[in-house]
């Protein structure tokens, strides 16, 4: 189980998070939707530790990790994996060492068995014989399949999706969510996504969260969701650009 | 009413400044902090060998060339300039002193640095920051990999190995470029000019050299990396970064150089 509790964050004096809440539970597929900016990617950040927040906990499975040092940090991050919204792969290095790039940092596997193990996570993701290639040989939606294959090599309990369909036409975009709930269910793993594609959140999620005004302000299955009676999701899911949102936003 | 505004001025100077000062001191304290870092990773296995060869390829061998080039041409021009003086007074002997003397001492370690700042630091900048906008950082800090241990360790390492080999080569090469004046067209012979050279020459000469070498391979890293890791904004932000490390690196290596001087000057004399 992932907890967020009373999260404050802020850069520059600026607010992003404020007394944020939100749990989110083992095995189910979280997606947090919100507009551009609003701290969706800072609060993925929090749950995977690359960012501390300034006040509140983050709790992974029982353990607060706000407080943790680099080297437990570490082995708790073992159990995750992130997908970029750039995809994020190293350029010096091509997609065998990428997408294998745990496996020759803290196994002893060897070269033969990081090839096979490669081969089946690219496999998974729909690629084949790519190994050699560099990231800037592939393509937008390849990139972020085999970022995909580089979060699940060695086998994580959580894998957190940071906008996943951003950048890639709307055809890759619905095999990237396929994918997405293809591996939660046959991986039985936690994922927690950013997006603000909301066909992408209604095809992955378990449950939506809506981030708005820097908390969660609505959790619910998407049915729930594209039913809410409140206005500010009633706006967002609707796509429209008259509604409370904006006007605050304006005012 | 005029008092105000004069007051508002002198308010906003101070605040102005007060900034500055505590935006320097940061600046330094990252720096610090990012070499006490690094420091410590270097002891933490694994080393990563093909990651260090690779380096040392990248700054050492690659600059071979350039610094091959500029210091022969350094110990030339150093030859000619000086024999205009030394003519007047029939001491043209000195003059192959005088160039092994400020090469070792001074312009090996220095010219050698401001290469190495110039071609190798602002590629660490520009690599760097380009993996730190494009998450690529983050993402090897997700990957349970540390950032310092697997990026900038392997830089640290190669650089200090290879600023002061080269700054050897800087030397030797400079001296041979005052040997071909020397010997070619100033008529001192072979086994004078070698005496010349040598006699004078102390470890002492070129050991504190290589001491600056090694202090200069450590803020041409500690820089790069700094900047690299810390920049933002994009492409833009990517070439500010590149921009300020080259500026940077060279005036801390000018400024570390008259800091060493001063000191062997006075505990050395």
């Amino acid at each position: 189980m992932i907890e967020l509790k009373h999260v404050h964050k802020s850069f520059n004096g600026h607010e992003v998070l404020k007394d944020m809440n939100l749990t989110i539970n083992t095995g189910e597929s979280m997606v947090i939707i919100g507009r551009s900016g609003c701290g969706k990617s800072v609060s993925l950040k929090h749950i995977i530790g690359l960012m501390r927040p300034d006040s509140g906990s983050v709790i992974i499975d029982g353990t607060d990790i706000t407080g943790l040092n680099s080297r437990e940090l570490n082995r708790i991050r073992m159990n995750f994996g992130m997908l970029f919204q750039g995809a994020a792969l190293f350029d010096s290095l091509n997609v065998l060492e990428n997408v294998g790039f745990r496996l020759f940092e803290y196994t002893n596997m060897s070269l033969e068995e990081i090839k096979r193990r490669v081969a089946e996570c690219l496999e998974k993701v729909g690629l084949r014989g790519v190994e050699r290639l560099k990231p800037a040989e592939l393509s937008g939606g390849m990139k972020k399949r085999v970022g995909l294959a580089r979060a699940i090599s060695m086998s994580p309990q959580i894998i957190l999706f940071d906008e996943p369909t951003t950048g890639v036409d709307p055809i890759m975009g619905d095999i990237i969510n396929e994918l997405i709930r293809y591996l939660h269910n046959t991986l039985k793993v936690t994922s927690i996504t950013v997006t603000h594609d909301m066909k992408s959140a209604y095809k992955i999620a378990d449950r939506i969260a809506m981030l708005y005004d820097k908390r969660i302000i609505e959790i619910g299955t998407p049915d729930e969701i594209k039913n809410s009676e409140n206005p500010i999701v009633k706006q967002f899911v609707s796509g429209s650009a008259i509604g409370p949102i904006t006007r605050d936003t304006v005012e | 009413m005029k008092l105000e505004l004069i007051i508002t001025f002198v308010k906003g100077m101070f605040i102005y400044a007060g900034n500055r000062i505590v935006r320097f001191f940061t600046y330094i304290g990252g720096l610090v902090i990012l070499l006490v870092k690094t420091v410590f990773w270097v002891f933490i296995p694994p080393l990563r060998k093909w990651q260090i060869l690779e380096q040392m390829s990248r700054i050492g061998v690659a600059s071979f060339p350039i610094i091959f080039l500029i210091s022969l041409f350094t110990g030339v021009v150093l030859a000619l300039q000086s024999a205009y003086q030394m003519q007047k007074v029939a001491a043209e002997m000195y003059i192959a002193s005088l160039v092994a003397l400020s090469l070792t001492r001074e312009l090996g370690p220095v010219l050698t640095a401001l290469i190495v700042a110039g071609r190798c630091g602002a590629a660490i900048t520009a690599e760097l920051g380009t993996m730190t906008v494009t998450e690529q950082v983050e993402a090897l800090e997700t990957l349970s990999a540390n950032p310092v241990h697997y990026l900038v360790v392997p830089r640290f390492i190669a650089l200090l190995v290879m600023v002061p080999l080269l700054t050897i080569f800087a030397d030797f090469f400079g001296m041979v470029g005052g040997y071909l004046i020397g010997v070619g067209k100033l008529n001192i012979t072979h086994a004078m000019y070698m005496k010349m050279t040598f006699e004078p020459l102390a470890l002492k000469d070129v050991t504190t050299g290589l001491i600056k070498s090694i202090s200069f391979a450590v803020i041409i890293c500690v820089i790069s990396c700094f900047e690299g890791i810390n920049s933002e904004g994009g492409a833009e932000g990517v070439g500010r970064a590149t921009t300020s490390s080259v500026v940077r690196s060279f005036i801390l290596i000018i400024v570390a150089d008259c800091f060493f001087t001063a000191l062997f000057y006075f505990i050395l004399r």
